[in-house]
């Protein structure tokens, strides 16, 4: 019975999700499905960022940069053309394992890729490789270091991409091909693929918060609350901190780079402002407009706003816009304004409800 | 030109950028120190000196448009303190951080609206691009005099203004030991709010005296707030003059990784020092190490 | 056979030498206390015993195990557990949930397995749950389970202190000052709940400036003065001892009636 309550929001997202398609079905805006998508992938990597910074605590200015390294990592894999290793045994292997895929480029020229399986699973890896290597001196920073440290490593991503012709400088890499994760559901920004990439980012989005919601309400969750308040009396008590603080760090490095492998299958590219600066602030202010600590409001907000955002609603104030979210909310409703605006309508509903009572009795 | 030459050239324009850093990151501990905040719209402060003295030059005299930018940003500096800061002492750590971003995102963008996206810069203070004086074989900028000795000069007056002055030591009194101070009839809001506009006159001089050289671009605050954060890490956050050491050092390193490294990768390496300094010893090069640099709450 | 031993430990941060020369045993069964002026090092000895600070030198050695060097939650899954001088929940849960983190150590499924609800894990955390609330119960909290911590009286934080300490099954249990900021009659208790707790087989030291509460209470206790043991030995001997009377009260007070004067003069201290 309460299993079945916890279920009840996800079921209402997934509803909402249906509904949302019809709706722009009905007033012939399917066209507007591609932004949402991609800012579902966006909210991915927002809700990654809640675990670590809502629930374990610790801050990241770098998830930009895990996004990028999932993205780039699937675009170079699936676009390089490997053929000059065509001879050797162990390509043969790999093509025989479907890790090697041949395949046309841009001018029509028969060239040999990875496939796109292979290199998701590859961009897992190195991001698993890369955060853990950089998180485990960095989770032991606390406060402004740490921010300074994630931002520091966000930046030498960011510039590495932009001086380093393989990922295509300024350019970023374009032609990415498309994903097929089973027969009939591909990953494309083919204009009749849109409506079933819609839903496979959407139920991506809510299998996510369902794993993240059993992993919050379970030991695991609470050992990253505990450290979130009191690190000394949570390592009392047994919690093996470090580690605790490096796994959640992990996991949502991983989070990101998932995104940032869909995303580019689907936008059949990557440019480096992805893994700016300004991209990892961006997480930042979302996670801060959702209220931190909270997997519903942090989708909610995060998808919505992106959503205006890639629809281009804010104009030449795309920016400005994020930045004046982070210091609106931080000084007037740090906890996120859903919280206080839950709380408003609690008191507003407890105010009606007594009158309600009144008429009812005069009834 | 032969090696020693080139070598003397990099040290030069390594030693005329790390002033510029120092300064930042003289900046960074002043605020610091006074209010535990780490404002990361610091590299802003110098942006906006550069803008408004490029903007009032059009105007006035140069010096007057540099002194009018130097006091117009500290009031701004003072401003930031007065609303966001003063409600917010009690907040987290991390709410601190997020704030001074956004600060320094909108700051940005309101630049990027009141100017424009183009790049500009204050004239040569004397001289020209062309212009040079010749020093041990290499030739120097007279512009770079002019940042050298500006930095120079106000290292050493804020040294001694923290040193021997009633409000410079009121003002350390606050950071070291905030009740003290309070009980000794320190003003300890008035002293945040100066040690913000303080600051913010140093990165605007800062912003004027470099903008000649490097060029000023609502965009160019942001590296050097990173790379001055770096400075004062290195120096160890919390110790204004060794931050200057800091600033050198980065400046220098960074320099000499020019003639090293493809240009593309120039800040790679200033980073790649921030998160060494940052994972080795977070206490910076001359700091003890001490709880305090990586506890906090 | 001791259960903890501290072997000549000495610490100082900076110049100041907050632990020193401090040898002491702790028995199975015992219930000691470690008394001293304000400022005497005590909160520093329990904090190099439960590993959140390192010693300079000396060790410290449990269940026959050297612990020095250890991190705090290694030592803590060996069996000792403790509370804080200042109590310290964790404010953004509730109460129930608290206690629950006790139970850290004592379960272990890990990120991969809470994510799936893997066989096995949902009913892990509902024994988590109910040993929780048998804690919770035990120091006569229940009804206030769904609380927020953060809503809590004083001395209620502690009681959930305690039983979230108790929820590790600690062999040793350290408690920093338990009865500070408590009035009369949940002193009372308090006493009465320590006594149950080792009639349970659970090993206390204590930290308390309630002279009553521990002379009640210890079966042997430690004196420290500036860092440094003075005298120990059962209380009887200790009200007695005229280092400790000199230490207390200047010397000036005959030695039989100083055991007096001491409970009254340190149940007035906070
Ligand atoms: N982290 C620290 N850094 C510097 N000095 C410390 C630190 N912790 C404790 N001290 C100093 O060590 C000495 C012993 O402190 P401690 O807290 O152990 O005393 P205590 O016996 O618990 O006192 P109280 O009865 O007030 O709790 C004190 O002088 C204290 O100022
Ligand atoms: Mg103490």
């Amino acid at each position: 019975m309460t299993r079945l309550r916890q279920l009840l929001p996800f079921a209402l997202f997934a509803l909402a999700m249906v509904a949302t398609q019809g709706l722009l079905r009905a007033l012939e805006m399917e066209y507007c499905l591609t932004q949402l998508t991609m800012a579902l992938y966006y909210a991915i990597v927002v809700i990654g960022l809640c675990l670590v910074m809502g629930y374990a605590g610790q801050v990241s200015l770098g998830h930009g940069a895990f996004f990028a390294i999932g993205g780039y990592t699937s675009a170079v894999l699936t676009t390089h053309d490997f053929s000059r290793f065509k001879a050797a045994g162990w390509a043969g292997g790999l093509k025989q394992l479907h890790v090697f895929v041949g395949q046309q480029d841009l001018f029509g020229n028969q060239i040999m890729t990875v496939s796109p399986w292979a290199a998701f699973f590859a961009a897992m890896l190195l991001t698993l490789v890369v955060a853990t290597l950089i998180g485990y001196p960095a989770l032991r920073l606390k406060g402004h270091y740490l921010a300074m440290a994630t931002l520091g490593f966000g930046l030498i991503v960011n510039k590495t991409v932009l001086g380093t012709a393989a990922f295509g400088a300024a350019d970023g890499i374009n032609g990415v091909p498309e994903w097929t994760l089973a027969p009939g559901l591909t990953i494309c920004g083919k204009s009749a693929a849109r409506v079933s990439n819609y839903y496979i980012a959407a139920t991506l989005v809510l299998a996510l918060l369902l794993l993240l919601r059993n992993l919050l309400h379970s030991r695991v969750g609470r050992a990253l609350q505990a450290i979130h308040d009191r690190e000394t009396a949570a390592n009392a008590m047994g919690i093996d901190t470090a580690a605790y603080k490096l796994r959640a760090f992990v996991l949502s490095a991983l989070l990101a780079a998932l995104a940032g492998v869909f995303f580019t299958h689907y936008t059949a590219g990557i440019g480096p402002s992805e893994a700016g600066a300004l991209k990892s602030v961006r997480y930042v202010a979302l996670a801060a407009a959702g209220g931190m600590a909270n997997l519903w409001g942090v989708t909610v907000m995060s998808t919505g706003l992106n959503y205006l955002s890639l629809r281009g609603l804010f104009g030449s104030y795309d920016h400005a816009v994020f930045g004046v979210i982070l210091i609106l909310i931080i000084s007037i409703a740090p906890d996120g304004p859903l919280k206080p605006l839950g709380k408003w309508m609690g008191g507003l509903a407890s105010r009606l409800r007594p009158e309600g009572r009144r008429e009812h009795g005069a009834a | 030109m032969d090696a020693g030459n080139l070598t003397l050239q990099y040290l030069l324009s390594g030693i005329t950028k790390g002033s510029i850093y120092a300064v930042v990151a003289i900046g960074f501990n002043l605020i610091y120190s006074a209010t535990g905040v780490l404002n990361f719209a610091q590299g802003e402060f110098v942006m906006l000196g550069g803008m408004v003295a490029v903007t009032l030059a059009h105007f006035v005299p140069l010096p007057v448009a540099v002194a009018g930018a130097v006091v117009i940003v500290a009031l701004v500096g003072c401003l930031l303190e007065v609303l966001f800061f003063r409600k917010l002492r009690h907040h987290s750590v991390l709410h601190l951080i997020i704030i001074t971003i956004g600060l320094s995102i909108v700051i940005q963008e309101a630049a990027l609206h009141i100017w424009d996206e183009k790049v500009r810069s204050l004239p040569y203070f004397t001289g020209n691009e062309i212009s040079s004086i010749k020093l041990f074989g290499a030739a120097i900028s007279p512009q770079v005099i002019w940042v050298l000795a500006t930095v120079a000069v106000t290292v050493a007056a804020l040294h001694v203004f923290l040193k021997f002055t009633l409000p410079g030591r009121a003002m350390r009194a606050c950071s070291s030991n905030p009740e003290a101070a309070m009980l000794a009839g320190i003003n300890i809001p008035n002293m945040r709010t100066l040690s913000f506009g303080l600051s913010a006159a140093l990165g605007a001089l800062a912003g004027c005296v470099i903008s000649p050289i490097t060029m000023t671009h609502y965009e160019s605050g942001a590296p050097l707030a990173i790379k001055g954060f770096a400075a004062a890490i290195v120096g160890g956050l919390g110790n204004p003059m060794a931050a200057v050491l800091g600033g050198l050092l980065v400046g220098v390193l960074e320099a000499f990784s020019v003639s090293r490294l493809p240009a593309a990768y120039n800040d790679v390496s200033a980073f790649a020092i921030l998160l060494l300094v940052l994972f080795v010893r977070p206490h910076g090069l001359f700091g003890r190490p001490g709880g305090e640099a990586v506890r906090e709450h | 056979m001791a259960l903890l031993e501290v072997e000549n430990v000495r610490r100082s941060f900076g110049g100041l030498v907050a632990v020193d020369k401090t040898t002491f045993q702790v028995a199975p069964g015992q219930i000691k206390a470690i008394i001293g002026p304000n400022g005497a090092g005590k909160t520093t000895l329990f904090n190099i015993i439960s590993g959140l600070l390192r010693p300079d030198s000396g060790r410290v050695t449990f269940h026959s195990r050297p612990v020095t060097g250890l991190k705090p939650y290694q030592i803590a899954r060996l069996g000792l557990s403790r509370t804080f001088q200042n109590p310290s929940l964790f404010l953004r849960m509730n109460v129930l949930e608290n206690v629950m983190v006790g139970r850290h150590s004592r379960s272990r499924w890990g990120f991969a397995g809470c994510c799936l609800r893997w066989p096995g894990q949902p009913r892990e955390e509902r024994n988590i749950r109910d040993t929780a609330m048998a804690q919770l119960d035990y120091v006569g909290l229940a009804p206030l389970a769904h609380c927020p911590a953060g809503a809590l009286a004083f001395g209620q934080r502690r009681m959930v202190e305690l039983a979230r300490a108790l929820a590790t099954e600690p062999t040793l249990l350290l408690l920093d000052e338990p009865a500070s900021g408590l009035n009369t009659k949940e002193k009372e208790d308090l006493g009465q709940l320590i006594r149950k707790i080792r009639d349970r087989g659970v090993t206390v030291l204590l930290v308390e400036h309630d002279m009553k509460l521990v002379m009640d209470l210890a079966d042997d206790i430690v004196v420290l003065h500036y860092g440094i043991p003075i005298a120990e030995g059962p209380p009887s001997v200790i009200q007695s001892d005229p280092k400790v009377i000199s230490v207390y009260l200047g010397g000036e007070v005959q030695a039989d009636s100083a055991g007096g004067e001491l409970s009254a003069k340190w149940s007035q201290s906070p």
